[in-house]
Formats: structure tokens, sequence, C-alpha cells
């Protein structure tokens, strides 16, 4: 049993594995979406390489795990492609005897078609089968240039894909500015990247992988300084769309500074956060809209919202001091869902609208200026954030901050060193939902109204995934992972259909390859490596050959 | 690899100043798109003198035509099911209008708000648009309405039924918002007039799902209702979601009403019916719909007690509707999945049809339109004839036609029977 | 006595228990009004008793593969409601295509055994499948990790069944056999009804006598008290894991079976309220044990369709069944401030 499987037996699990990815991202139904999607105009559709991308990915990965030979490495990774697409034959065959479709929604003739390039049965599954094996023994090639240049091209490859696609967002922010207007035509068809435009981004991204430069401390500093002038100009660089995609990018990154505290300093597991940002928006809704006989302004209702914000988290610390971990997790969860079934309500509804929540609620206003607009708005988020990241930062290093530290490693001991876990913990729980709240009036003024339906479990679950990807307890790491968890799905929203299912893959991913974040935490970074340590001790390969069963 | 990225970030900031720094001064939001980036140069002198400027298609560029329907989450069935409407009135169109391609593509606006706001900005900032279709609930038109319509686009919604967007005066009442689906106002009306003169029952009950259209359909019933003389004797609400519907049931119960009205959908709506049929007191009573639960699914998730169960529905049956839904079928692999998949169908021809009326075709084929001249031959549209009747609007964009029906559903038959108007 | 009282009871307590105290009087106040206003007849009460049972002995089913998992692992599996999930809603197809045949009509009993071991197989199937990829490379990493990886499975589970079979709603189609009621103290419970309430009873009592009485129970429970002792022992500590998850996720397959023959329809979404409400109840009951978890179940189902009607009604709330979800969480809360640790749990040390 020792003994570990010939390559040969590793590569046909792998093709059969990538084979089996291929098939499921073909029954989702995203080959077929993304058909007359090119990524380069003429040469490769979005649908194509989605059910590419496995075989690729397993043959570079077989190749590099193997570390053979250049022919051998380039055989195994043809066989990979090859079993990959046995498994892709199997489906067509079975989808040529049963009506598949009664039961599998996507398997329909023209996702076939699509697979075997349109040619008859038996010549287009032996295509397909020398096609797959083809990308398999590229990906496997991709492993035997050397890693310098490897990376570079990785990068470019994932750079071209990725202006193909965002085709439509480039040339409208490219419009906007004038010199560059006309290299439009000639870097985008109408659907996707001209051949030119891709070889033109793949060599600039190529390039600018390969380069390495040491740049002086001050050339550093400008530069920074340039990204924070052009972070001020942004809505105007970018035009309302994406100001729009920043505003919410915004307003989770500051709920995610708040979550932060709560989960990251004091290790407090908070599922409802949703609630203090539904209840931030609603009060400053009852206190604006005209609808309710609200008749104050944005900045007076300010310090009343982020009050009963406050005095809510206490209401929601008290019960649930005695508790942990898990027990907190439910009914922190339950209190998220009680104040959403209550703002939906029809016993509450002559005070909060119910279910046709409230509108025409008041946006900040400083003299003359008004922050309504997304473009606008945008200020103002981007100053409560620093204030934010003052205000966490700060506490991080304070005695406070050491203490719920304390608290999240070890609640007995801390205690017995004589820490008042009570107020300690009233006191994040209140933090946190003052951040929220902040959060949930900007919320209300963005849209100038608020609904029940905004403040559904799934935000939570938002604001907690950040936290994690970008780095548990790390400041920066809540940006890194608002941007990546917020933004990116907003900039890719053709793929709303699958954006939570690519959230939930990602996730997973994520888990296995970077529990740390994106941006760790250094004292969490350690305590991870010392699990990590442990674990090293099992036996390596044994572990890996499991991957492809 | 963080130097890399820092090289990359700088390299592209360095870019992006200088393009600012060169670029006139880019203009606000409020500046009517005037043409379209692909746009060719028009050989004939075309002059747009349209108010809200125009688009330009040169002759191989195709018509853009983009969705806001909700598409993903928990409630997509009802924008999914839309855009295959679309799809297919697009296929009977041949893929052209005025012989060029219709280019269809949208966003998700999940039914909220806030990802609707989002969606509506995306939209608007693409100048190629003509028209757009969604969106899918009026919460999503609320707050995408004022950049549609600030982009000068024509928005015909297929499923928005909120009365606020068509009032006149009212302030979510945009220009160049239209609608195929039903005023709640018109609906509601109708149902309570069925039920009180034609059934003569005079006491009932609602129920809503917390969904705007369900909320505002049911109080608008139950206040004519009253109006007619009629006891309302509860109004009460389900949470979409839930299942068991005892303890609303015994809230109903109480008050013994001779017919429940709740203008929900699925799967709550069969689940109703269900355990209604199966309350001692409830069992009798006349339980009614509307065009959220006119679905095959409705028959076979209540299964025999569907029997005498009644929806109010557009007049939506008839030999061109059942063509459609065979195609509708063979596409998509399964019957329509919800209920306004007809309306927006209607919806893609009432533009199609503007387009054509209005469209300045120069010799090489390059067309124009004009926003405003849409959006002026939009409302202008009279006696359209739909796979939902036969359409004119308003001048506030209500387009859907008066005439709704009271159908009857028998076990295990579909479509269900029409009883009123005969 | 080493402390007063006063040292004893914090000014915190005092206001705990204020909440506590202002959810009691409310309930007791409501039940009151609620019953002298005579809104209700008796009948109602027994009815909607019944209901919340048959709700409750699912309930308790999908619980069972929350408290066995965190049992053994420690860990909530978020997952759980798709295994819920995947189970009928393979299982409908199955069921259609059996009654279209009459394959169904003619052999009922062979037809729902099928159905039944199937989803059950395929929800097992599902939950042994997340463990894998998702939670057993994350053994031995902080509880936030997989709970993560939990959530984000969730997701891509539900997701790929929504593009595997479709967005619609599916319905479950009707069985003939099991229509009709009895008559009991002038209340009509029907056949569906007592058969759920029958088949989670008898589940729970096999689940408990596996969990108890069996060879692999014991390894189970072995494995929950001291993994590393567990393993010098001689016990497989991955395949009871693994055994865990294929019986929770069976459990769950069947509660999926029986709650879509009382709500019969399906569809990619149709997990998270039953699977959210099942946890609850596993905490409620103390979360890691097996009765607790029926118990807590038990309780939250009768509760939860009793509840709106009896506590809110009489306080004047119009649509009291809105807040039925409210009010499950209320009595939650209610119960962790007097016993944290749940009706039945032992009181939990966890470190994070």
């Amino acid at each position: 049993m020792q003994k570990l499987p010939s390559i040969w037996i590793t590569a046909i699990r792998n093709g059969l594995l990538a084979g089996t990815v291929s098939l499921l991202i073909c029954l989702f139904g995203m080959v077929m979406q993304f058909e007359q999607r090119y990524i380069i105009s003429g040469v490769v559709t979005m649908g194509q390489i989605l059910y590419m991308a496995p075989v690729f990915f397993l043959g570079y990965m077989l190749a590099r795990r193997l570390n053979l030979a250049p022919l051998k490495a380039l055989a195994v990774g043809a066989v990979t492609g090859f079993f990959s697409g046995i498994i892709l034959a199997a489906f067509i065959g079975l989808g040529q005897l049963l009506n598949l479709r009664s039961v599998l929604v996507q398997a329909s003739p023209e996702l076939y078609a699509l697979l075997t390039f349109n040619l008859d049965l038996i010549p287009g599954v032996l295509a397909m089968l020398g096609f797959l094996a083809l990308i398999g023994a590229l990906g496997a090639a991709l492993f035997l240039v050397p890693p310098h240049i490897r990376g570079a091209l990785i990068g470019a490859l994932i750079w071209t894909v990725m202006a193909g696609l965002l085709r439509d967002l480039i040339s409208t922010v490219m419009q906007t500015w004038g010199p560059v207007a006309p290299l439009i035509s000639w870097m985008f068809a109408r659907s996707g990247l001209t051949l030119i435009g891709a070889a033109f981004v793949f060599l600039l991204s190529g390039a600018l992988g390969f380069v390495h430069l040491k740049l002086p401390v001050w050339v550093v500093r400008v530069v920074w300084l340039l990204i924070a002038l052009v972070v001020l100009l942004l809505p105007r660089i970018l035009g309302v769309f994406l100001s729009d995609v920043l505003d919410t990018v915004g307003l989770f990154i500051l709920m995610g500074l708040g979550l932060n505290i709560v989960v990251g300093f004091a290790g407090l597991l908070d599922l409802g956060y949703v609630a203090f940002f539904a209840i931030g928006a609603y009060t400053m809704g009852v206190l604006t809209s005209p609808e309710l006989h609200g008749t104050l302004t944005y900045w007076e209702a300010l310090p009343i919202a982020l009050l009963v914000c406050v005095l809510s988290g206490f209401v929601l610390g008290l019960p649930v001091l005695k508790m942990r971990g898990d027990y907190l997790a439910i009914v922190t969860l339950g209190f998220g869902e009680i104040v959403r079934l209550l703002v939906l309500s029809d016993w509450l509804e002559p005070w909060l609208g119910g279910t046709q929540g409230i509108q025409h609620i008041a946006y900040p206003v400083i003299g003359n200026i008004q922050f309504g607009s997304q473009q606008m708005l945008y200020y103002v988020i981007i100053a409560f954030i620093l204030v934010a990241i003052f205000i966490a930062s700060r506490l991080k290093d304070s005695h406070l901050g050491r203490t719920w530290m304390a608290l999240r490693e070890d609640e007995d001991v801390a205690k017995a060193m004589g820490i008042n876990h009570v107020t300690t913990k009233l006191l994040a729980f209140a933090t946190g939902a003052f951040f929220a709240g902040l959060g949930g009036t900007l919320f209300a003024a963005k849209l100038s109204s608020a609904y029940p339906q905004s403040f559904q479990f799934l935000v939570s679950i938002n604001v907690l995934s950040l936290i994690i990807i970008g780095g548990m307890g790390s400041i920066p790491g809540v940006v890194v992972g608002g941007l990546a968890l917020v933004g990116l799905p907003e900039l890719l929203r053709e793929f709303a259909e699958y954006r939570y299912l690519v959230y939930g893959a990602v996730l997973v991913a994520m888990m296995l390859a970077k529990p740390e974040g994106l941006i760790p935490e250094a004292r969490r970074e350690l305590e991870l490596h010392e699990a990590e340590v442990e674990a090293v001790t099992e036996p390596e390969p044994e572990a890996q050959a499991g991957g492809g069963s | 690899m963080s130097k890399r990225v820092f090289v990359l970030v700088s390299m592209l900031v360095g870019l992006s100043m200088l393009f600012t720094a060169c670029a006139p001064a880019p203009a606000a939001t409020e500046a009517p798109p005037v043409e379209g980036p692909t746009s060719a140069p028009a050989p004939a002198a075309f002059t747009c003198t349209d108010s809200i400027g125009c688009v330009d298609i040169g002759p191989t560029d195709p018509i853009h035509i983009a969705y806001l329907l909700v598409v993903a989450g928990p409630n997509e069935t009802l924008g999914v099911d839309s855009r295959n409407g679309i799809e297919i009135a697009i296929d009977d169109a041949g893929g052209k209008i005025l012989d060029h391609d219709v280019k269809f593509d949208g966003e998700d606006g999940g039914c909220d708000a806030g990802p609707g706001q989002t969606a509506g900005a995306k939209l608007a900032a693409d100048n190629t648009i003509v028209a757009v279709i969604g969106t899918s609930c009026s919460s999503e038109a609320r707050a995408a309405e004022p950049l549609l319509s600030q982009a000068g686009f024509v928005t015909v919604s297929p499923s928005n039924t909120a009365p606020d967007l068509t009032e006149a005066g009212n302030a979510n009442n945009y220009p160049g918002y239209l609608r195929t689906a039903h005023n709640d106002k018109v609906q509601g009306a109708v149902a309570a007039k069925y039920v009180y003169e034609v059934a003569k029952k005079t006491k009932a009950a609602t129920i809503h799902d917390g969904s705007l259209y369900a909320d505002k359909l049911q109080a608008v019933f139950a206040e004519e209702f009253k109006k007619m003389g009629g006891t309302i004797t509860a109004q009460t609400a389900v949470d979409p979601n839930q299942t068991d519907m005892s303890s609303v049931l015994a809230d109903i119960a109480a008050g013994a009403p001779e017919m429940i009205y709740f203008p929900i959908f699925q799967p709550a709506g069969p689940l109703i019916i269900q355990q209604a049929r199966q309350n001692a007191v409830l069992k009798d009573a006349l339980l009614m719909g509307a065009d959220g639960l006119f679905s095959p699914d409705v028959v076979t998730g209540a299964g025999d007690f569907v029997e005498g169960f009644h929806v109010s529905s557009p007049l939506v049956t008839g030999a061109d509707y059942d063509a459609f839904v065979a195609k509708y079928t063979t596409k998509f692999g399964k019957a329509p999945i919800s209920i306004f998949h007809a309306h927006a169908y209607d919806a893609f021809n009432m533009i199609k049809a503007a387009i054509e009326k209005v469209a300045v075709v120069d010799a090489d084929g390059t067309i124009h339109i004009g926003r405003q001249a849409l959006r002026d031959a939009m409302y202008a549209t009279k006696d359209f004839k739909g796979l939902t009747g036969v359409l004119s609007c308003t001048p506030t964009g209500d387009c859907a036609n008066p005439t709704i029906g009271v159908y009857e559903y028998h076990k295990g038959q579909y479509p269900p029977e029409l009883i009123w108007p005969k | 006595m080493l402390r007063t009282w006063r040292q004893r009871v914090t000014l915190i307590d005092l206001m705990v228990w204020a909440i506590g105290v202002a959810i009691a009087v409310v309930v007791v106040v409501g039940t009151i009004k609620t019953l002298q206003s005579g809104k209700y007849e008796p009948g109602v009460w027994l009815d909607l008793t019944f209901k919340g049972l048959a709700l409750g002995g699912v309930y308790a089913l999908i619980a069972m593969g929350y408290t066995l998992v965190y049992g053994i692992l420690k860990m909530i599996n978020f997952a759980h409601s798709e295994v819920f999930m995947s189970g009928p809603f393979t299982a409908v197809f199955l069921a259609i295509s059996f009654s279209k045949s009459g394959f169904m009509d003619a052999n009922p009993v062979v037809g729902m055994a099928l159905v039944t071991i199937l989803s059950a197989a395929v929800s097992a199937g599902v939950a042994v499948l997340v463990e894998r990829v998702a939670y057993r490379p994350l053994r031995n990493a902080p509880r936030l990790v997989p709970l993560i990886t939990a959530i984000g499975a969730s997701f891509f589970l539900q997701y790929a069944f929504r593009g595997l079979y479709g967005s619609g709603f599916k319905a479950y189609p009707t069985l003939r056999a099991l229509q009709g009621s009895i008559n009991f103290l002038g209340i009509q419970i029907f056949n569906t009804q007592l058969v759920v309430i029958l088949g989670a009873f008898v589940m729970m009592v096999v689940l408990y006598a596996v969990v108890q009485r069996t060879k692999v129970g014991k390894a189970m429970r072995a494995v929950s008290e001291d993994k590393e002792a567990a393993a010098l022992m001689g016990i497989d500590v991955d395949r009871v894991i693994v055994f865990t998850f294929a019986l929770g996720g069976a459990s769950a397959g069947i509660a999926g079976i029986l709650y879509i023959l009382i709500f019969p329809i399906a569809w990619f979404y149709m997990g998270f309220i039953p699977a959210l409400k099942a946890f609850t109840a596993a905490v409620l009951g103390g979360i890691g044990n097996v009765a607790g978890a029926f118990l807590g179940a038990m309780v939250l189902g009768l509760l939860e369709s009793v509840g709106p009607n009896l506590f809110l009604d009489g306080l004047g709330v119009p649509t009291p069944s809105q807040l039925k979800d409210a009010i499950a969480f209320v009595i939650l809360v209610f119960i962790l401030i007097f016993r944290p640790s749940g009706i039945l749990g032992e009181a939990v040390t966890d470190k994070a």
C-alpha cells in the first residue's frame, strides 16, 4: 500500500476529475450561456475557456506535482486531457440514448453540438478527445517553461481573459478619456478583444510581470501620493456605474471594519450583523422621511441613529454574555432575522413602512454641496472609512484592544487575570454596532429608500466572508476583502446567475489554500503556522495522491 | 509578488493620471448621450434634432436592447422566465430589427433596491442601449429608474405592478417608463368586483407574502371590496418561504370568511390551497389568487385540492399563446416557470414596433433613433396586438390590457378554465 | 455562604433576567388574553399541536445531522441545509416517473421505500462528499475556518442544484395511498401527518439505538470524547467521521422525504429555513446531545405552530404568523438565558 500509483494511473484519475468538473460546468449552463461571449473575437469564447480551464489547470498541476522529464510531462498532460474527454464523450453518448433534458435542464442538443465542434457524432467526439488532449498537454507544457517566465505567462493569460471579459466596462471608461478613445476600435471587437488587442494586452501584462524593478524610497512615496490622489478623483474618472460599485464596496468595508472588531479582535462570532445595518438604515429613514413625518436632516439624524445602534448592540450583548461559540452564532443569527421580520411585519407597518419600505430618505448635505448622487456620496463614504480605520487601528493597540484579544485567546484565563469580560464584550458589540449603523445610514441615503429585503442573512455572511478572506483581525485585509468579494462580483455582473456558485467555490478553495486570508494579521498567521507545522508531519505524497480520488 | 503588483498598480495609476490630465473634463452624468461609440460617420447629412439625443447604429452594428431583471437568487424564476419570453420574441423576429441584429444582454437586479440601483447605473453608462426591458420588481424600478430615465432610455417593465410608478405627478413616475404588467389598481378592483358581484361572497380575508406586489394588490382588493359593501374579516401575511400555513389559516378561520384572496406566488400559493382545503372551517371557502399563481405547477403542487381554485389574470389563453408555450418548451426544455413571460414578449414587440416607426434609415443601412421620438412612439402605442391582449398605453405608461379574466382550475388540467367574463 | 447575595448577583445579571422575565410576561399575558377572547375553538389548538409535532419530527431528524457532527468535530456543518435539500430534490424526479408509470399507485410501499432509500442515499452521499472535500483537510484549523468552508459549500451546492436541475418549483406528486384522514377526538388528522410523526419517531429510535447500542456508535462516542485517545485504542477516526456524516445525511434525506409529504414542493432554496430551525432546535436542546436535539425540535415545532396565535393574537398584533420565526428565536434566547447550554446540554468549554 505504500507504493505510489504509477504516473499513468494518476494522470487518468486526474483526467477523470477534470472531465467531471468540465461536465459540471457544462451542465450548470455556463458554457452555453457564454457561447457567444468572445474573449478574443472570432477565436475563443468564454464558454470554451470555461470548459477547457479545468483540463488545462489539472494538466499543469499534474506536471508540477510529478516533476517529470519534458516529453513524459507532455504525455501525462495529454493523457489527462484525453481522459477528461472520455467523461464528456460518455455524457454525449448517454445524451443520444436518453432524453437527459427532462432531468438535467442544460443538457440541450446545442451543448452536444458545441462540444463536438458541430461535426457528426463520431468524428466530433474524436475531435473533442484530440482537442482536450492537446489542451492537457499545453497545460503541462506551461510547467516546462522556466519559472520566472512562467509567472509572467500565467499573469498575462489571466489579464488577457479579464480584459476580454471586462470589454464593455473598459471601453466605456476609455471613451471618457479623450486621447485614448480611438484605441477602442483598435483593441476591442464587438464582442471581446481583437487579435491585435489581445496580443497587446498579453505582451503588456506579460512584460510587466517579467520586469522586476527596485525603486528608491522617495519614488515609492510619490507613487503612493499619486494613488491617494487618484482615489480622490476616482468617481470623476470612472463614471456613475463604477462609482456605485465603489460605494457598495465602501459600505461593506465599513461594516467589515466593525465586524472585524467583534469577530477578529474579540473573537465573538456574530452571524446577525446585518441587524445593526438595518437598524441604522431604518432609524435614518424614520427620522428623515417625510412619508413617516420625519423632519430631520441627515446630519441631525445621524447621532440619534448611531445611538440607537449602540444601544441595540448592548441589548443583543446582554443575553449572550454567558454564551460561547456556536450558541452565540445561532443567537446572533436569530437576532438578525428578528430585526428583518419586525421591519417587514404588518404590525409595525404604521411606523416602519412594512412591506412597502421607506422612501425619500435624506442624504448628507454640507453647505451647498449635495452628497446625494453615487459620485458625491463616495466622498462621504471614504471619509467615514478613514475615520473607522483610524478608530479601529487605535483600538487594536489600546488597552481595550488587548483585553479583547485576551478574551479571544482564552476566556477563562482572561477572566482569571481580572479582565471584566462583561464590559469588554458589551463594548465589542457596541463598537461593531456603531460601524454597521453608520454603514446603514449611508446605505439608506444612497438608495434614498429602505426595504426589508435589503437586510437578508446573506449580508451578514458577505461581511463575515470578506473579513475572513481578507485576513481576520487585519485592517488592510478588510479593504482587500471588500474589493475582492464585493467589488469583483459587481464588475463581473454577467456572471450574476453563477455569482453564488462561484462565490461558494472560492470560499472553499480559499480556506483550503490560504486560511489566514489575503493579508493576514501577524499574530493569527503565527497561530495558523503552528497548526501547519503539525499538519506537515503527515506523509505528504499520500495526502496528495488522495486529491485525485 | 507584492513588488510586481505594486509596479503594475503604479504604472496603471500613472497612465490614468495622464489620461485624466489630457481628457477634457469628463462631463457629469447629466449630459445626454449623443452618439454610440461604435457609430460610423454618417455619410448622409443626418442631424439629430431630438431633445434628448439620438442613438446611431452603423450598418453592421446591432441594435442593443438590454434587460434588468432578477436572474439570480431566490426570486430568480420571475426574471429568468421574463427573459426567456424576450428571447422567444427575438427568435420570432428572426433575431433582427430593421435588418440589424439584436444585441440582447443585461443585468441582474436582485428584486431589491440596492442591486437594482447598481444594475441601473451600469446600464445607464452604456449609451448604445436603445431600450431596457425591466425591472422585475417595483422596488428595483424605484431605485434604477432615475438613472435609466436620465440616460434617455425607454424602459418597459413586464412585471412591475405598484401603482405609484405610473401615477401622474408621483415622484416615482419617470419619463420613458412604461409597463405591460397590470397596475395593481386594475387587477385588485376586478377581483373584488368578481367576488362580490358574480360569486356573491360578502365576507373575505386576504393574505400577502411581504412582497410589494401582493401587499398592494390585497390592499386594493380589500378597499374595493369594502366599498362595494363586503366585509374583510382579516388581512394577514405569510413569509414567502414559509411552508406551514396552519397558524395563518387558524387566524383566518376564526373569522369564518366565505373567500380568501391571496395574490401571492409559488411555492406558498399551492401550499395555502392545500392546507386551506384541509382546514375544517375553510374547506368550502372560495380560494382566489392572481396571475402569480397562473402556472402549471399549481396543478401539480396542490394536487387534487386545486379543484375550484380561482385566479384572476389577463386573458392570455388562445392559439397564439399556445404556440408561444410550445416554442418556449422546445427552447428551454420545460414549460414556462413563472408568469410574466408573455408580458415580456409583448414588451419586446412593442419596442420593436416603435423603433421601426421612428428610426431613420440611411442608404448604407445606418439607423438613427431619436430617444425622445422613441419614447413618444411608445406612449402612443395603440391597439397593439400582443399575447396578453390588445395593448394601448396611457400617457403615464400603463399599457396592459384592462380586460382581466377569472379562471377556475380543475384537477389535473392546465390551463384553467375561463369562467368570467364568458 | 462565602459571598453575600449582593456580591453574587451583578447588575448585568439583573438586566439579563429582566429581559427573560419580560419575555415570560409577554407570553403569559398574550396567552391569557388570547384564551379569554375566545377567538379560537379548543379544537384549533389540538389541530395546531398535531401539526407542530409533525414539523418537530422533521426538525428533529435534520437536527440529528447537526448534533452528531457537532458532537464529534465540534463544528457547525452549515452545508447541512443543502444535504437536506438534495435528497427530496432528487427524489422528486423519481417519484414523478413512478407516478406517471402507475408504479407508485400499484405498489405504494415498494415505491415509497425506493424513493426514501434513494433520497437518503443521495443526502448521505452529499454529506460525505462535503466532508471529504471541504472539512477533512481542515481538521486542525481554527474553528472559524471550517465554518467558512461550510458556508461556501452550502452556497455552492445550492446553486449547483439550481444549475443542474433548473430553478423552477417542482411539485411532488400526490400519493394516493396516503390520502384521507382519521378522526381523533373530533379532530381531523391527515394520514400524511401521522406517517410523518410515526416515521420521525421510528427514525429517532433507530438513530438513538445506533449511537447507543452498536459498535460503531460506541466508536462515535469514543471519538467524540477524545479523538486521539480513540485513535490509540484502534478506532479509525476518519472512518467514524465519514460514518457520522453519512448517518446525519441519511437522516436529513429521510427528513426531506417526510417534509415533502406534507409540503409537496421542492426547489433549490428549500433547505435554508427548515435547516435553520433544526439548527436552532439542536442548540435549544443542547447541541451535541441526541436526546436534546429531539426534545428541542419538538419544543420548537410545537411553539412555532401554536405560538403566533397563542402568544401574539391576544396582544392585538396583526398577522402574528408573519412573526413565527421571530418567536422561535425569542424562545431560544429565553431558554438560553436561564440554561445557557440548552435544555439537556452540559456546560460547554470551548476555546476559539
